[in-house]
């Protein structure tokens, strides 16, 4: 099964819910993986005692000419969608921190001036921690593109046997990140807070995991507070199942603060996390 | 004018709450504009009542679609797509929209001309009227490639509009991360305020972003939400701040008052959290000379 972890809103505690889910499947014995795909802010090795066994460079396609056969005829920058590649005078001018790799100018250049290189944008690791099979990729500073480096860190770890629990830890937000994250994945689990700002976000998530994406979603509301129902109600109203709910608690603020994911920090953390799981696999169908 | 954007790398520090708070502070002395760029989950509205001024559709990018009748199957679209957006079905390839990056690809290689390029609403921006003062903000639509895009489009109106009126301070809350959309909402900023938090993956991710901050030359500030969670995080944030030259504008503390505030949709400065009231106005305070400087 391959279960991904995503929000909308930043900061609810996906990271640390998918770090527990792993941990309570590792300690049934069950195989796990686990791949941190927030390439932006990649948090979940922080976590775990994570041993990194093998590294990658992500990178782009990106082009090259070759001017003693390029014609200047600017077919290359007609062709490209996103303003990466321009003619001006007797030069050509590459921007390839907008490229996007698609190949359309090397394609269509007609005398064959334009090859590919690849631009490293970042890097993807693998590895162990304990039990956990991981893996996460990192976005190099200043670089823009995450999603290249999600869909190859998914390339790479994403197969698995049957039997293994694939976990993938999304970015926040609703965009182009994410949706890479949440292809092919089994089910989506929607980590919010009862507060406006977290309905908010997880009707954005809800709508592109469940409307957009076709996938079975179900919601963890974290820092749960009696006397707020709002989260409450739009689950009712959307049909939305709430799975598990975790307790506002300074306590658990202060163990997450020293590094301890949710499945070491409530007192009750492994059977919770074990009993989310078992809840999640029921809503899967078979 | 002074362009201020507020980030933090890591999600759900409390970026909008901070933004709030310095919005009310910053518009009772000086000509305040506000963007909200955070366009995947904009959350700035909730707590200042906007009232719709003026709204624009956004087209953002193209999508493939294959004309089932003219498609021969021949299959050189889907070996020219490198999202891996293109599949055969049902005798005929289909686009997934969601995949597609509107790169063409696929149109320039089919024989049979069968590929078309739609365009893609992929959100509205907005103008709005709030007590504070005027708020640029925007919805992407769920599932929408480019959010970078719909922020450089947000961020061009709130300029021009600002060409026009002159206001003192454009104040913007940022969204997490550090890549593209981030990117669109840093860039042309004079100065950028971090909000980080002492916890292991919040000073981890505010490196990244000071990291990305340098790399741009943005000058970075910082404060610290949730400070007394933990002494010792505390500390390493204040020693990264010192090593990196950036300044430490204040502390704010852990209350729960703050989630209290965001249910009631006001400004922490607006109702019953002293303690939050106070830290944000002597970080309010401390960032008046950054401004003037």
């Amino acid at each position: 099964m391959i279960l991904a972890i995503a929000s909308g809103k930043g900061g609810t505690g996906k990271t640390s819910v998918a770090v527990s889910l792993a941990l309570a499947a590792a300690g049934a014995g069950r195989p796990v993986r686990l791949l941190d795909c927030d390439v932006e802010a990649p948090n979940a090795a922080l976590f775990l005692p994570v041993e990194i066994a093998e590294f990658r460079d992500a990178g782009l396609l990106v082009p090259e000419v070759d001017m003693a056969a390029c014609t200047l005829c600017g077919r290359c920058a007609e062709v490209c969608a996103y303003g990466a590649i321009s003619v001006a005078g007797e030069q050509v001018l590459l921007f390839t921190e907008l490229c996007h790799g698609c190949g359309s100018c090397a394609r269509q250049c007609p005398t064959g001036a334009i090859s590919e290189r690849r631009r490293v944008i970042g890097a993807i690791e693998s590895g162990r921690a304990g039990a956990i099979d991981f893996a996460q990729g990192r976005l190099t500073l200043g670089e823009a593109m995450a999603t290249p480096i999600i869909s190859q860190l998914k390339d790479w770890r994403l197969a698995a046997p049957p039997e293994t629990l694939v976990i993938l830890d999304a970015p926040p937000g609703a965009a182009c990140p994410v949706i890479e994250t949440l292809r092919g994945a089994d089910f989506a689990l929607l980590v919010t807070e009862p507060t406006p700002f977290g309905q908010h976000d997880l009707e954005q998530a809800a709508r592109l995991a469940r409307e957009s994406l076709g996938l079975p979603t179900g919601v963890v509301v974290n820092r749960d507070h009696p006397g707020d129902d709002t989260v409450d109600a739009y689950c009712r109203e959307a049909d939305l199942p709430i799975l598990a709910r975790i307790p506002l608690d300074r306590r658990v603020a202060e163990a997450y603060a020293a590094g301890r994911p949710l499945h070491d920090a409530l007192p009750d953390g492994p059977e919770r996390f074990a009993a989310l799981l078992a809840r999640i696999e029921a809503e899967v169908p078979a | 004018m002074k362009n201020l954007v507020v980030l933090s790398g890591k999600g759900g520090t409390g970026k909008t709450t901070v933004t709030a708070a310095l919005a009310r502070f910053a518009a009772g002395e000086r000509r305040l504009v506000m963007v909200d760029a955070d366009v995947d989950a904009a959350n700035l509205g909730l707590l200042l009542a906007p009232r719709e001024r003026e709204a624009t559709d956004f087209v953002g990018a193209e999508a493939a679609v294959i004309d089932a009748e003219a498609c021969t199957a021949c299959g050189l679209c889907a070996e020219a797509c490198r999202f891996d957006a293109i599949a055969a079905a049902d005798g005929t390839y289909r686009v997934d929209p969601l995949a597609c990056e509107g790169c063409r690809a696929c149109k320039f290689v089919c024989p049979e001309e069968a590929v078309a390029m739609e365009p893609q609403l992929s959100g509205r921006r907005y103008l709005s009227d709030t007590r504070l003062g005027p708020l640029f903000h925007a919805h992407l639509l769920p599932g929408q490639e480019n959010s970078g895009k719909l922020v450089t489009a947000l961020r061009r109106d709130a300029e021009a509009w600002a060409e026009r009126e002159r206001p003192d301070v454009m104040l913007t809350d940022g969204p997490p991360g550090i890549g593209c959309p981030v990117i669109a909402a840093a860039s042309g900023a004079d100065l950028a305020l971090l909000v980080t938090e002492p916890t292991p993956a919040a000073v981890h991710d505010f490196r990244r972003i000071l990291g990305t901050l340098e790399h741009f030359g943005i000058p970075a500030l910082a404060c610290v939400n949730k400070a007394d969670l933990n002494a010792e995080r505390r500390e390493e944030i204040r020693v990264e701040c010192e090593a990196r030259g950036v300044a430490l504008l204040g502390d704010i503390p852990y209350d729960e008052a703050a989630m209290d505030a965001v249910r009631a949709g006001r400004p922490v400065t607006d109702g019953d959290a002293p303690r939050l009231a106070a830290a944000l106005s002597a970080i309010w305070d401390a960032l008046r000379p950054h401004l003037d400087a």
